[in-house]
């Protein structure tokens, strides 16, 4: 297929979303991540039947985190696609560094560059 | 199990103003289970706390341990070598591991991150209900394992009340009127006349009414 997607999309591998918890979203924001993404496979279509139903969960706890941390929710989303479409994947990561970039970078990044 | 809540970030934040080296400190008991308070939370909070603070460019140290339990001496002493290293510590115990931590360390603030609740337990993965109020004089057996006296909005030992209706509360839909639950399962087990048995008043000096409460085992006592 050989879709290209934004370079400053940095891709980590899990073997299932139900095994990302909250601390590794958390951690990229404060390591200084301007947002972060979860790629899930459909709702109802889990290989393990709930992991995408708990990482959904899991997400919607960060945005709500973000949110009471005063930081913008919508730098934390959760995407839902199967493995066989390469071009969503593509076009998520578009959509996703465009909302970034609207945003700006993260003020956790800011403060620490200064 | 002690049921408890995470306080609001900005309460903590507020608590730890002015602190740079904080150590954040979990406890494997009865918070662990109910998922407020465990090391998994430590490392959530201390994000957190890394997070608020470096977003208003101010620098802070967070180190996270979870102790065995903070409500007992032999586990509390495991800090003793690091306690003074820090401004302060946060303390995600229930409202016992605070206090114990400053009565071992006199010098050292603790503060509480989380707020008890009640006593209880899971009624589903994610869901917990009370189901003690630690009264300090059992009565259950009246009732075939279910308390009014945590159970019911206003403790009645002699219930229902007028506010009971289709098996609910009148306080909200989503509580279970535990008079209506007694009486049913009474009339189930075909023992509904246990009720109209005349008990004394129960003894509340057991309760919280007697002052703060002790309980010595001279057996145990060393």
């Amino acid at each position: 297929m050989r879709l290209s997607y934004p370079s400053n999309v940095k891709v980590i591998q899990v073997p299932c979303t139900g095994r990302i918890d909250i601390i590794h979203l958390l951690k990229a924001i404060e390591d200084g991540a301007d947002g972060v993404y979860v790629a899930g496979c459909r709702e109802g279509e889990c290989h393990y039947l709930t992991g995408n139903l708990k990482a959904k969960k899991r997400v919607q706890y960060v945005k709500n985190l973000l949110d009471e941390l005063g930081l913008e929710p919508e730098r934390v989303e959760m995407f839902n696609l199967s493995a066989g479409e390469g071009p969503r994947f593509a076009e998520i990561a578009v959509e996703m560094v465009k909302r970034i970039k609207e945003l700006g970078p993260s003020p956790v990044k800011i403060k620490k560059a200064a | 199990m002690i049921i408890a809540d995470r306080k609001p970030i900005d309460e903590i934040l507020d608590m730890i103003k002015g602190c740079n080296k904080i150590l954040v400190l979990g406890c494997k008991g009865c918070v662990t289970v109910c998922n407020v308070g465990g090391s998994k939370e430590v490392g959530i909070l201390a994000s957190s706390l890394k997070i608020a603070r470096k977003k208003e460019g101010l620098s802070v140290e967070i180190d996270e341990k979870t102790l065995e339990r903070q409500c007992d001496p032999e586990y509390t002493d495991q800090i003793k070598d690091i306690v003074d290293n820090y401004d302060a510590v946060i303390s995600m115990a229930c409202g016992v591991g605070p206090q114990f931590l400053s009565e071992a360390y006199p010098n050292q603030r603790f503060l509480p991150a989380v707020n008890t609740t009640f006593f209880g337990g899971a009624v589903q993965h994610g869901i917990w209900a009370e189901r003690c109020a630690g009264c300090g004089t059992c009565i259950i057996h009246y009732f075939d394992g279910m308390c009014p006296v945590a159970r019911c909005s206003k403790s009645m030992l002699n219930g229902p009340c007028g506010g009971s209706a289709k098996g609910k509360c009148e306080i909200s839909k989503d509580v279970d009127c535990v008079w209506d639950m007694i009486v049913r399962k009474k009339i189930e087990q075909g023992r509904l006349e246990d009720l109209l048995e005349v008990k004394p008043a129960k003894d509340w000096h057991t309760a919280r009414d007697g002052g703060p409460r002790k309980s010595v085992r001279e057996e145990l006592v060393q």
